[in-house]
């Protein structure tokens, strides 16, 4: 919202003031100021002059050599307005003045010579009308400076118009001048209003609120009688630098005292209204607006009617129909309020915000529609003085707000503070605020102003913060808290993840990101990527993308897809959300998990396949120190994206947390046939049920122990882990470990068989064991493993 | 055959000039101090004299010894400092301005700044909570003093999902899970928690919005907790996180969680307050809403708010991740373009 620092200074003196200190003060106290313009500065000597004599100019059509006077001397000046006439009192720039960024010089144009130049209000910056020059009333002597009686110079300030979404009261000059008259600590002077009350006997204009939920009051007069159809230039000055377009002197008085008070107000023609009724419409009809728009007015909007249709679409906009015009000679005048709620709704589903809704919807203060209307009647009459007012002023009050009262003392404000602002200070800053003061002593009993008390000022937090903000926030001494020394307990799930995190980017090279958290169902279907139906979004931008991913893999292997033209090595990790359907409450079950793909044109397939799987073990040992065992799953085969014969269900201990597989050769095909990509997916709370194992140090045996590899003959398909349980049943306090450290397959040489090379370590913790007692031990433990149908490998 | 000795003298003497290598130092020690030695040799004379001689040349005999093996020890090191020379000499030149081809992985930015300014949280004693993503309308809305018809509910444009939950409009949604779950503190002590979390905007992308972004909030909340605690906190908080002083300016703010509600500038970090084009010649930057929590949304967390008093305030992480890294577009972040998240080494 623009402020015009001349009109502010018409209800409290700003004189000697440093208005570019006092607009920091406004943005540290009230709201922020985002801007400051200068106006008028770039305006020097234009002065009043007559047209007094216009001849053809030679070499043009449309320019024309005019005589101007001004005063002390007669100048001659090549001028193209067409709506000069001998006679005219215009605005003259002389050479050596200034107009915007012309500066004026003696010069020829089309060969003619000319001392200066006829200005139209656009070029004075006055209002955007170029039609001609602009014309003066021939009450000045010729030759005074505009200046002396237009208001060109003025500082105008820009409010962040979110700054003030709170402050109802904000939305006008007079409410801008009360906080800048607490700020300088000098008064606010009351409105100049009209004196309505003399036309008390005059019959009322016939209102009827039929919703008082959604309109709280509507107050009317009518004037007839009005013969000036434009506005005063200061008045136009004030409207074009304050951001509105001047048009004629009714719809810029309507404009002027929304942008004085914030009360919007509307003029219909009276001829073409009669009878006010404030209500909605059982069904959607059509209402063109005045700006000649038909639009679909539904039934929870509320309308201003007369007695046959509707005539406005409430605190939005007026009818066409009954519009003023520049033949209007007699007005209708409302001012109304309308439930905040009610307006915002209807204006965006009308998809029309106008000035009026944007302060309608900010919740304003009812008891400024009265003082709106005697305060138009009050400028009309000095511009219009043979105006008639034609009918009582008429008040329908359906809604008040209940008065608020808040109780406080200053212990509370010193405790919220933190700081001693005396008792004084406090009374001082709330009764310039426009605030009832009650006070005994430290005790405050106080009512909030009625432009403060529609939403904004409900509770005693309320009230500090306008203790505070007066105060300023500058001078506050600011201190630590007293505290205890208490030790925080650090969640050891949060370190987890970040130690995750670090140990796949620094060990493995991985990549830690962010993918969204639903499917990109676009990318889905070009790879062939089925996700299951889950929990979605009704009301995404992006329909496509209303789907909850319940698991992480899909948007990973998308961002493999996005990757892989200029990528052959990737390996990405991410701990996001997914949600798996609804839980028994009926919310989503969302879970933490993460995610691990890694992708390689490098490594093979098998490889891709075991590097995922050291990943995920590493991980494991590093944050629970447990070894994660594997099993089959087969109804992991119902994501369409995992290898139906190389997944498994990843475990530790008893707890199922999440699944590694390699990708699906039909997916794999349209992703990059030569790319080998392995993925896993991790639950993070069920991999936190688990707390980390201890470690459990052991002495290390002083003798030398005896280490046999032995090359197992197995079934091609025999896990190890089956062979591992075998050996385990070998008791034999001296077999320390065994693990595998070979795997032999080929076809030819061992026909459906593989060979597995185990490596044993013998030891003792008192003795060096002789080679013929390990001997003994290896000869027990091959025949039991005969006994299972593993032979050695000859 | 004392004579013999120093024939035997010079003979080592002469030999030992001619050795150049270990091999061969070993051979002429054997030749002399061996078992077969010259040396050993000599002492089989030793019969034939008398006591006296006996004695003396026993002596001169072990001299002789003593000297010899010292010359070998001389020696030797001699020949281990040459050949030392010569492996040096020899020795290949490797090439240290080859880089090395082993890629470090990198986190993403968020993760980085988060765990920046969550390591300065834990100084200063506060937990780290982490709230769902998916959120009831209740925790998003009202638990946070957004009643239903509050323009606040049109201003965020939410994600809502068949079942009635949304995806979270902001970390506040979080406010109301903490302080029930720890309850109000105990006389003397405070409760402090930040709670980072990924939040949703339904709203289209370009290079500077997001509809899935990160924000963290963090909250403090005693018995005497006051607005000098509030801006003597943003004040430290901020010195370390930009590591460099840094000056505050406080602006009421509405919010609708807090009350008085605060925006908090800081002074440019490009122009250090003078004015530049990227504080728009202001010569301060809006950083942060902070404010002190409103009444309702203790009371609403089982908080007492005639009794306690607390503050909140909220930092865009992903702006800050953007302010930090001079990252224009916003849409890197979850680009998943390992050409432009692998450059986030630490």
């Amino acid at each position: 919202m623009l402020i015009s620092m001349n009109w502010i200074s018409e209800f409290t003196d700003l004189s000697g003031i440093n208005l570019r200190e006092l607009i920091d003060r406004f943005t540290l106290s009230c709201a922020e100021v985002e801007d400051i313009y200068e106006y008028g500065k770039n305006i020097r000597d234009v002065v009043v002059g007559k047209i007094v004599e216009i001849r053809e100019h030679p070499g043009s059509k449309k320019l024309h050599l005019v005589k101007v006077d001004i005063g002390t001397e007669i100048v001659d000046c090549v001028c193209g307005a067409p709506n000069i006439f001998v006679g005219a009192v215009v605005p003259f720039a002389k050479p050596g003045g200034q107009v915007g960024d012309l500066e004026i010089k003696e010069t020829k144009i089309a060969g003619e010579i000319s001392r200066g130049m006829c200005c139209s209000e656009k070029e004075l910056g006055i209002s955007d009308d170029h039609s001609g020059v602009m014309l003066l009333d021939d009450i000045y002597p010729l030759g005074t400076d505009i200046k002396s009686f237009m208001q060109l110079e003025d500082t105008i300030f820009e409010v962040d118009n979110k700054s003030l979404t709170n402050r109802p009261d904000l939305w006008g000059h007079y409410g801008i001048a009360r906080e800048i008259s607490v700020l300088t600590k000098r008064p606010l002077k009351p409105l100049d209003l009209y004196n309505t009350e003399q036309f008390d006997n005059l019959a009322k204009v016939d209102v009827k609120i039929e919703d008082a939920e959604k309109c709280f009051r509507y107050s009317c007069i009518t004037v007839s009688d009005i013969k000036v159809k434009k506005s005063p230039i200061n008045m136009k000055i004030r409207l074009t630098y304050c951001g509105m377009r001047p048009i004629n002197l009714l719809a810029d008085l309507t404009n002027y005292l929304m942008l004085e008070l914030g009360q919007p107000m509307h003029a219909f023609d009276n001829k073409k209204v009669s009878k006010i009724r404030v209500k909605t419409y059982p069904e959607t009809i059509s209402f063109r607006t005045l700006d000649g728009h038909d639009r679909r007015v539904d039934s929870e909007t509320l309308l201003i009617c007369d007695e046959k249709e509707p005539v406005a679409i409430a605190g939005i906009m007026g009818g066409e129909l009954t519009e003023i015009t520049d033949e209007t000679d007699s007005l209708l005048l409302e001012s109304a309020n309308f439930d905040a709620t009610s307006i915002r709704k209807s204006s965006t589903r009308l998809g029309l915000r106008t000035d009026a809704s944007a302060r309608y919807e900010k919740s304003l203060d009812p008891e400024l529609t009265v003082p709106a209307i005697k305060r138009f009647l009050k400028l009309l009459v000095e511009i219009d003085p043979a105006v008639k007012v034609t009918s009582a002023l008429t008040d329908c009050y359906a809604k008040r707000f209940d008065k608020i009262k808040i109780d406080f003392d200053k212990a509370y404000v010193d405790k919220c503070t933190g700081i001693d602002i005396s008792s004084d200070q406090i009374e001082e800053t709330l009764t310039l605020l426009g605030f009832e003061v009650s006070r005994k002593a430290d005790a405050f009993s106080v009512v909030v102003p009625s432009w403060r008390a529609t939403k904004d000022v409900t509770i005693k937090a309320d009230i500090i913060e306008e203790i505070t903000r007066i105060y300023g926030y500058d001078n506050f001494d600011v201190y630590s808290v007293k505290s205890l020394l208490i030790p925080v307990r650090h969640n050891i799930a949060q370190s987890n993840e970040y130690r995750i995190k670090q140990l796949l980017a620094e060990r493995y090279a991985m990549n830690e990101v962010h993918s969204y958290i639903w499917y990109d169902s676009k990318l889905n279907k070009e790879l062939g990527i089925v996700t299951e139906p889950n929990v979605r979004i009704i009301n995404s931008i992006t329909a496509e993308n209303d789907t909850i991913r319940s698991t992480m893999i899909p948007t990973l292997l998308g961002f493999v897809a996005r990757n892989a033209d200029s990528e052959s090595e990737m390996g990405m990790f991410e701990i996001g959300r997914v949600v798996e359907g609804y839980r028994e409450d009926g919310l989503c079950n969302e879970r933490k998990r993460l995610g691990i793909v890694i992708a390689s044109k490098r490594m093979t397939e098998r490889e891709v396949y075991f590097k995922c799987k050291e990943i995920i073990e590493q991980t494991m040992r590093s944050v629970k120190n447990i070894a994660p065992r594997f099993e089959i799953k087969e109804e992991l085969a119902k994501y369409n994206y995992v290898h139906p014969v190389n997944c498994a269900s990843i475990w530790l201990k008893d707890v199922e947390i999440g699944f590694f597989s390699v990708i699906n050769p039909r997916i794999k095909n349209r992703i990059d046939k030569k790319l080998n990509i392995a993925f896993a997916e991790i639950d993070i709370e069920n991999m936190e049920k688990l707390a980390a194992e201890p470690v459990v140090f052991n002495e290390v045996s002083r003798y030398p122990g005896v280490t046999i590899d032995l090359s197992l003959l197995v079934d091609k398909n025999l896990r190890y882990e089956h062979i591992a349980s075998y050996i385990s049943e070998y008791k034999c306090e001296y077999l320390q470990k065994y693990y595998p450290v070979d795997v032999f397959e080929d076809e030819k040489l061992l026909p459906g068989k593989k060979s597995v090379t185990v490596r044993f370590e013998f030891i003792s913790k008192d003795r060096t064991l002789e080679l013929a007692e390990v001997q003994a031990m290896v000869d027990e433990l091959l025949k039991l493993l005969e006994d299972e149908g593993i032979e050695l490998r000859k | 055959m004392f004579e013999n000795l120093e024939k035997i003298k010079q003979q080592f003497n002469e030999e030992l000039n001619r050795v150049e290598s270990k091999d061969e130092l070993e051979r002429v020690r054997v030749a002399f101090l061996g078992k077969k030695g010259l040396v050993t040799d000599a002492l089989k004379g030793l019969r034939d004299l008398s006591a006296e001689d006996k004695k003396t040349f026993g002596m001169q005999v072990n001299v002789l010894k003593n000297e010899i093996e010292e010359a070998i020890v001389e020696y030797q090191k001699k020949i281990e400092e040459q050949e030392y020379l010569k492996e040096i000499n020899n020795a290949p030149r490797y090439d240290f301005s080859i880089p090395s081809d082993k890629p470090l992985g990198s986190l993403h930015p968020i993760t980085i700044v988060q765990k920046q300014i969550e390591d300065i949280f834990k100084t200063m004693g506060f937990i780290i909570e982490d709230g769902l993503e998916v959120q009831t309308e209740y925790n998003n809305f009202e638990a946070v003093n957004i009643p239903k018809n509050h323009p606040a509910r049109d201003m965020t444009d939410t994600y809502y999902l068949e079942n009635g939950q949304l995806l979270k409009t902001h970390t506040s949604a979080a406010q109301n899970a903490i302080m029930r779950k720890y309850g109000a503190p105990k006389p003397g002590e405070y409760l402090k928690a930040l709670f980072p979390g990924r939040c949703f905007r339904n709203e289209s992308i370009d290079a500077s919005h997001e509809n899935t972004f990160f924000q963290m909030e963090g909250m403090m909340i005693g018995e005497d907790i006051s607005i000098s605690n509030l801006i003597y906190f943003m004040k430290v908080l901020l010195t370390e996180v930009f590591q460099r002083d840094v000056k505050v300016r406080l602006r009421p703010g509405f919010f609708p969680f807090v009350e008085p509600g605060f925006e908090l500038d800081i002074n440019c970090l490009i122009c250090g307050g003078s004015g530049c084009p990227t504080c728009k010649h202001s010569g301060w930057l809006e950083l942060l809403p902070c404010g002190m929590i409103h009444p309702n949304v203790l009371r609403m967390g089982g908080i007492d708010p005639d009794k306690y008093t607390g503050f909140a305030f909220g930092l865009g992480l992903t702006r800050l991740a953007m302010m930090k890294y001079n990252i224009k577009d916003i849409r890197v972040f979850n680009s998943g373009n390992l050409k432009q998240l692998r450059q986030f080494t630490i």
